[in-house]
């Protein structure tokens, strides 16, 4: 039973190829879940959510009921919508902007119902130019539709929103680097503790983050009921959710599955999802759930696709992006790929991340290209565990935000799994793999 | 180099006696008692205990970037690392600092730290004080595990004229770039770039051109910014240090001297709480160029046939004695002596040589303002404010000139009072300041309408001026009412009669009784200079002539007979009849007598006189002009005798702030050739004038001016010794004023926080014999010689040994006054007033003698408002003739929508497209007014 028949919560409309105008997504019970919202009480809007169990998709996987309870009182608050999705080979909120703009905005309005919240901003990544196209049209629509602006829908509720294309830079994905780069200042993450976005957020004001596809489940939850949402998956995995597949699969790509109910071999092999590895391969690792989470083997390939199952197992569904390699990558290029990644994309303020990423990525450099020595392995380690201090999960931190503490996931999970492969490169000077 | 991990001091900036809640945590074990809200780094180093760290500052805020400082603090969820510079001490909190957890991270945050440092410590600047090299010692690796290739960048850049920049050695910690935003306020420096690619830098095209540049060289906890003047030219170890007080601006900011081979070679900021906060203004930091100058008069010089030729200090003072014996005689009574200037000399000098002209010579017409200033009796009179209370108050209200420009750090200090606390600003000022963009309300008045201004705020029913918004007016009001208010005082414009500002005070005076003030003059020690009563009407001690004439009579012999002229009225009577450029010819003078000879004390009117022609008219005029000089200025053209004096680093004593604190002057470099100190040349001159002042060294001048300056009654040399009083002593001392800012017994030395400044030498209260401190042998001859009767009966007066018991101290000024205030009369509705404005740069000789600082002297044009440029027909940029009765100048007009209509600015002693604002002000004028027109 690879693939259950929950309905398609957030990808429904998608196989329409105008599924992102406003007559389709009308045509298609659009606003729908709005109307429905404006009707109720924002509580009761808030208490459908909690229901929900909705679980942040943007990585750390926060209930979303919580989050907003938590926003402090105060006269003027904010929400930001995080589409800033730079993690590599996460691109699931990217098929949400282009292909259901009207969706999230329909989400994000509810959002800012519940939360009783008059300006929002939805951050997107620069690159998604066809996503920032289409979002703004659909927000133009949307406005002329009367769903967004003053007195939506003859409610009384007002709320405005702003679409912000982000510059390039993966950490402005980071929740208060995006506030600060949104506040035009560099994407610099702020300390937490003590002051958390909801407490003291864009502009000093509290500010609610959500992230895309947390947005894009809203409609469906208000127009079928947070139970309905919770009756799928199981324990606090509820719903269904987004998995970005990439790597050895015959069929990358985004799928919308039940949470837990899915394991990630019928990720990666069900006919109707990965379809397999291709040349007949086998599996060698997995990334379960971005370039920052720990590594799986074949042994872990059974776990279901739930946030605890993960999270006991020693990694995280985190960005909800699935690599597979197979028996023919060498996990030395693809750690020393993933650490090259995080030099580059580090803000620089902590002295371990910023010092710490460039020298990892020198020595793995070093391994891939023949010079590795031998005590190159125990000073990986040492590297490691001073970026993040004893090498747990999850882990613990030396820095200002958790981009630090990701740096070593990937070298230590290769260095765990596949430490022979190290030493053949470091014996033979070279790649095994070529 | 000091082991921070043992030897430590406990932090200087939250006082231990806390009012508010304390917690009480452990620390390594330990019990210890915080301020609740203090950074557990601050806590734990008043408990003894060094956390290591970079980027962390004790005067700004914390950022948490470097993780130097990360400790183990319990929680929730057990113990974690947490950086201390950011976790604030919590009630009931187990801290470990030196658990293997601990050093661990803070081993590897250093090797992090020195994987991409260059290392190039023996030929950094840096090396020998820096953070980095120091705290590696102590925590560091022993070698290192890194053997790639490391960041490179182009070594140094320049930032700016004073400072470069070597992002090779950066470390990131951002305590540069914050001080630029949050101190200065002005980000022009900033972090580009991302990872081990992150780089300081500046913005294309715009230089770090702050006037507080040099503090990031200071704070910078690596050798990654450097500053020209000191670049290369010493190692720390090799150069003395001593304590000392910036002379630069009167807001007399606490310095280290650093000194080699008798020349000074850089001055670092100490972190003295009342004043400076560790921050220089980079004039001050910078100007002591002047000092080493190879220009240095170094031998007394007397004009012979036309020219100046170097003469004996016995013969140069002869000279100077005849001088002035034929002054007086020939305007029949001392008041043909004028002295003009006084601010560059310490308080021992500024009491000596009033006693000289006030006790001996007899003449009243001594004026230490040189025409930009207030009236003293004013300034004296009205009650002090101390810069920390005008920064703590509700409001403060700024009725002066450019702060930022002419009292750099007190910008930085109100700046922060309104930023970082809730002072509420309230300026009065005809344009727009440095300090517009923080004012809660920023009014705007017409040159010599402040008057109608502060009554407009002190009485609502008088009427608004037309250049004041009435809603903004309103919240001046409100906001004068407050419970604190501190009024600072200056002059915000030049071309407008001092007098005319004072009135605009002392109305504010009257009408808010329980304001405090806060005198904004800007030379180095004018303060103290009117305080010993360099200033007509004064003497020593904050008393006027009449109410201290028993008591001085008593303990000097003598004193003026009557009122004596200031700076203007001198110049304009020596100047008299001569003719020349617009002079107005045989205008009566006040007591009669024309003053024949000039004394100028350390000031070149030619250049810090507002009005040129006034001064070129004295000089011609003047039978005998008298230089005491440092360096050769464009006076020196015109003197009949240089005496040379020692300048600042070179001479010991005290000197006075804005607030009237008394701060200990060091000394270090043995004065050039035969230069004198200043008190030295009036205690030698008195002898050639047959007198004796018993003044025989600092110590007892200083213990004369205690002894009978009523407000410096207790100030003894044994209260300036005790350690805690190396912030100064604010004059006048009342019950509780000996404020023991400092830690008792020791220095606020953090050389993390300010590197460099560290075993810094305390000089104690000014001494009796030593360099420069006990009288030469020639004065000591002379007396002899004059108590032989060989020098003839004195002709102008001797003074008695002040050792009588002296009863009946006579009172302290107390305001406000009735003054003498000039009527300001339009010329025509056609005219425009001038504002004369001050800036940092200019031709002073505290810039000029400065090569770095030359540089930056800037090019001024004339100020209009857009309206009237319209009006005119000019576009900004373009043209504009000014004309007044005497004189017309072709200026570059710009647009300044900051100025109300009809009133053009400019700055003065700078250069202008043509000439400069000196030319076309009338001093005697009380505004000057001006017809602008296409040329
Ligand atoms: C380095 C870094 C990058 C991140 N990038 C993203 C991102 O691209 N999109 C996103 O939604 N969340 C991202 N996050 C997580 C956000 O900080 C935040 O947790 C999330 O937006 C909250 O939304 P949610 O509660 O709806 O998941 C990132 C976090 C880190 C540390
Ligand atoms: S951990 Fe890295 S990315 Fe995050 S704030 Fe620190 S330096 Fe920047
Ligand atoms: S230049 Fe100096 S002060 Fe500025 S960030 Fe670099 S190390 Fe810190
Ligand atoms: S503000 Fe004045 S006293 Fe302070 S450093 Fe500058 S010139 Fe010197
Ligand atoms: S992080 Fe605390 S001193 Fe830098």
């Amino acid at each position: 039973m690879p693939v259950t028949g929950a309905p398609k919560i957030i990808t429904g409309r998608i196989g329409h190829a105008d599924s992102h105008t406003l007559e389709r997504y009308l045509a298609t019970g659009g606003y729908d879940g709005l109307r429905k919202a404006l009707a109720m009480t924002p509580e009761a809007v808030v208490h459908e959510i909690d229901t929900a169990s909705l679980l942040g998709r943007g990585g750390a996987g926060f209930p979303a009921g919580r989050k907003w309870a938590m926003l402090r009182q105060s006269p003027v608050t904010y929400l930001v919508v995080n589409g800033d999705e730079s993690e590599p080979a996460t691109f699931k909120d990217h098929l949400l902007v282009e292909r259901d703009p009207h969706q999230l905005i329909e989400g994000v309005l509810i959002a800012a119902y519940a939360t009783q919240v008059s300006q929002v901003f939805i951050y997107l990544r620069g690159e998604f130019a066809l996503g920032l196209e289409r979002v703004q049209a659909a927000l133009n629509d949307a406005y002329s539709h009367g769903a967004v602006g003053n007195d939506i829908f003859g409610s009384g509720f007002s709320v405005d929103v702003v679409v912000h294309p982000g510059a390039g830079a993966y950490i402005c994905g980071e929740e208060t680097a995006l506030l600060e780069s949104l506040e035009g200042k560099r994407g610099f993450p702020r300390i937490k503790p003590p002051f958390f976005p909801a407490a003291i957020g864009l502009y000093g004001e509290p500010t609610v983050v959500n992230n895309v596809e947390t947005m894009s489940n809203l409609p469906w939850i208000v127009l079928n009921g947070g139970s309905a949402f919770a009756a799928l998956g199981e324990g606090r995995s509820t719903g269904t959710r987004l998995f970005a597949l990439a790597g050895h699969v015959n069929r990358p790509g985004v799928f919308e599955i039940e949470m837990v109910k899915t394991t990630f071999r019928d990720l990666i092999h069900a006919p109707v999802l990965g379809g397999g590895i291709p040349h007949g391969r086998e599996l060698k690792a997995f990334i379960p759930g971005g370039v920052s989470a720990p590594w799986f083997g074949p042994d872990e390939i059974d776990l279901p696709l739930g946030q605890d199952e993960v999270a006991d197992a020693g990694s995280m569904l985190g960005s909800g992006s699935v690599v597979v390699m197979d028996d023919h990558t060498c996990a030395v290029r693809a750690s020393w790929r993933i650490t090259k990644f995080f030099a580059r994309e580090s803000c620089g303020q902590c002295t371990p991340c910023r010092e710490g990423s460039g020298w990892l990525e020198k020595i793995m450099e070093r391994i891939e290209t023949g010079n590795g020595r031998e005590d190159d392995l125990d000073l990986l380690l040492d590297v490691c565990d001073n970026i993040a201090p004893g090498l747990t999960w999850p882990p613990q931190q030396t820095t200002i935000c958790v981009l630090g503490p990701s740096i070593p996931s990937s070298i230590g999970s290769a260095i765990q799994m596949f430490r022979d492969e190290f030493l053949v490169h470091i014996k033979e000077g070279g790649c095994p793999y070529g | 180099m000091v082991d921070r991990a043992t030897t430590t001091e406990p932090a200087h900036t939250v006082p231990p006696d806390v009012a508010e809640g304390q917690v009480t945590f452990t620390l390594d074990g330990r019990q210890v008692t915080a301020r609740k809200g203090e950074m557990l780094i601050a806590a734990a180093e008043r408990a003894g205990t060094f956390i290591p760290r970079f980027c962390y500052h004790p005067r700004m805020k914390s950022v948490g970037v470097c993780r130097m400082c990360l400790v183990e603090v319990s929680g929730p969820r057990g113990a974690s690392l947490q950086p201390s510079c950011f976790v604030e001490v919590a009630e009931g909190s187990e801290v470990t600092t030196d658990s293997d957890k601990v050093k661990k991270a803070q081993d590897g945050v250093l090797e992090f730290l020195l994987i991409n440092h260059p290392l190039d410590c023996p030929v950094c600047d840096k090396g020998g004080e820096c953070p980095l090299q120091d705290q590696t010692l102590a925590h560091g690796p022993g070698e290192t595990r890194f053997v790639e290739e490391k960041r490179h960048f182009e070594k140094p850049i320049p930032i700016s004229e004073l400072v470069l920049l070597d992002r090779e050695r950066c470390i990131q910690c951002s305590r540069c770039t914050r001080f630029a935003a949050e101190v200065a306020g002005e980000a022009q420096i900033d972090f580009i770039g991302r990872a081990d690619q992150l780089e300081i830098n500046i913005f294309p095209g715009l230089p770090f051109s702050s006037y507080f540049s040099g503090n990031t060289v200071q704070i910078c906890p690596v050798g990654a910014l450097t500053a020209v003047p000191y670049r290369f030219s010493a190692r720390p170890w090799d150069l003395d240090q001593v304590e000392s007080t910036c002379t630069t601006c009167s807001v007399g900011c606490r310095v280290a001297v650093q000194s080699s081979s008798n020349r000074v070679t850089r001055l670092l900021g100490i972190d003295a709480d009342p004043v400076n906060h560790g921050w220089l203004c980079d004039k001050g930091r910078f100007a002591f160029e002047s000092v080493n100058s190879e220009d240095r008069l170094t031998e007394p010089m007397v004009r012979k046939a036309g020219r100046l030729v170097t003469v004996s200090w016995h013969e140069a003072l002869d000279v100077v004695a005849d001088g002035l014996r034929a002054a007086t005689k020939k305007s029949g009574g001392p008041g043909g002596v004028g002295v003009i200037g006084g601010a560059r000399l310490t308080n021992e000098g500024a009491y000596t040589w009033a006693k000289l002209a006030k006790g001996i010579l007899g003449t009243d017409s001594v004026d230490a303002q040189l025409g930009d200033g207030l009236p003293a009796e004013v300034v004296l009179g009205l009650p002090r404010a101390t810069i920390d209370e005008a920064v703590g108050a509700d409001t403060v209200i700024v009725l002066s000139g450019d702060i930022r420009e002419e009292l750099p750090v007190l910008f930085l200090r109100l700046r922060s009072g309104i930023v970082d606390g809730d002072l509420s600003l309230v300026e009065l000022s005809p344009q727009a300041t440095a300090l517009t963009p923080h004012a809660a309300v920023s009014l705007r008045y017409l040159p010599g309408a402040a008057t109608e201004l502060a009554k407009a705020i002190a009485d609502h029913g008088a009427p608004a001026p037309a250049t004041a918004d009435p809603t903004d007016l309103a919240e001046a009001r409100r906001l004068a009412g407050a419970d604190k208010v501190v009024i600072v005082v200056g002059r915000p414009s030049l071309a407008e009669d001092g007098a005319l500002v004072a009135e605009a005070v002392q109305v504010l005076a009257r009408a808010l009784p329980k304001a405090t003030f806060l005198p904004a003059l800007r030379r180095g020690n004018v303060m103290g200079a009117l305080d010993m009563g360099l200033s007509p009407g004064l003497l020593p001690g904050r008393v006027g002539l009449e109410p201290g004439r028993q008591w001085f009579t008593q303990a000097w012999g003598k004193v003026p007979d009557e009122r004596g002229l200031g700076t203007t009225e001198i110049l304009e009577s020596a100047g008299g009849s001569t003719g020349g450029e617009g002079a107005r010819t045989d205008k009566p003078h006040r007591n009669g007598a024309r003053v024949r000879a000039l004394v100028i004390l350390g000031a070149d009117p030619l250049t810090d006189f507002p009005d040129a022609g006034m001064v070129r008219r004295a000089l011609a005029g003047a039978d005998f002009v008298v230089s005491v000089a440092s360096l050769p200025g464009p006076l020196s053209a015109h003197a009949d005798v240089v005496l040379p004096v020692a300048e600042a680093h070179e001479r010991p004593g005290t000197t006075t702030n804005i607030e009237g604190r008394i701060s200990r002057l060091g000394q270090k470099l043995v004065q050039p050739g035969q230069s004198w100190p200043d008190w030295m040349i009036a205690a030698e001159l008195a002898v050639h004038l047959g007198a004796d002042l018993h003044l025989d060294s600092v110590a007892e001048v200083w213990d004369e001016i205690e002894r009978l300056a009523p407000a410096y009654r207790g100030i003894t040399r044994s209260v300036l010794d005790t350690p805690g009083a190396t912030d100064g002593v604010v004059a006048p001392l009342t019950v509780t004023a000996v404020a023991f800012s400092r830690r008792p017994g020791s220095a606020p030395l953090d050389p993390i926080a300010f590197p460099g400044v560290e075993s810094v030498e305390q000089q104690g209260a000014p001494p009796r014999a030593g360099l420069a401190g006990a009288r030469t042998a020639g004065i000591a001859a002379n007396a002899a010689n004059a108590a032989n009767g060989s020098k003839g009966a004195p002709e102008v007066g001797a003074g008695t040994s002040g050792d009588a018991a002296v009863t009946n101290q006579p009172p302290q000024l107390a305001g406000p006054f009735e003054i003498t205030v000039p009527r300001v009369v339009p010329t025509d509705s056609y005219s425009v007033r001038l504002v004369a404005s001050r800036r940092l740069y200019d031709r002073g000789a505290a810039v000029d003698a400065v090569p770095v600082l030359a540089g930056l002297i800037p090019d001024s044009p004339l100020r209009v408002n857009p309206h009237d440029l319209d009006d005119l027909g000019i576009g900004t940029g373009g043209n504009v003739k000014v004309r007044t009765a005497t004189t017309s100048l072709v200026l570059v007009a710009v647009a300044d929508p900051s100025l109300p209509r009809k009133v053009v600015a400019t700055d003065f002693n700078v250069p202008l497209a043509e000439g400069t604002v000196a030319d076309l002000i009338d001093a005697t004028a009380p505004v000057t007014e001006l017809r602008l027109e296409t040329p």
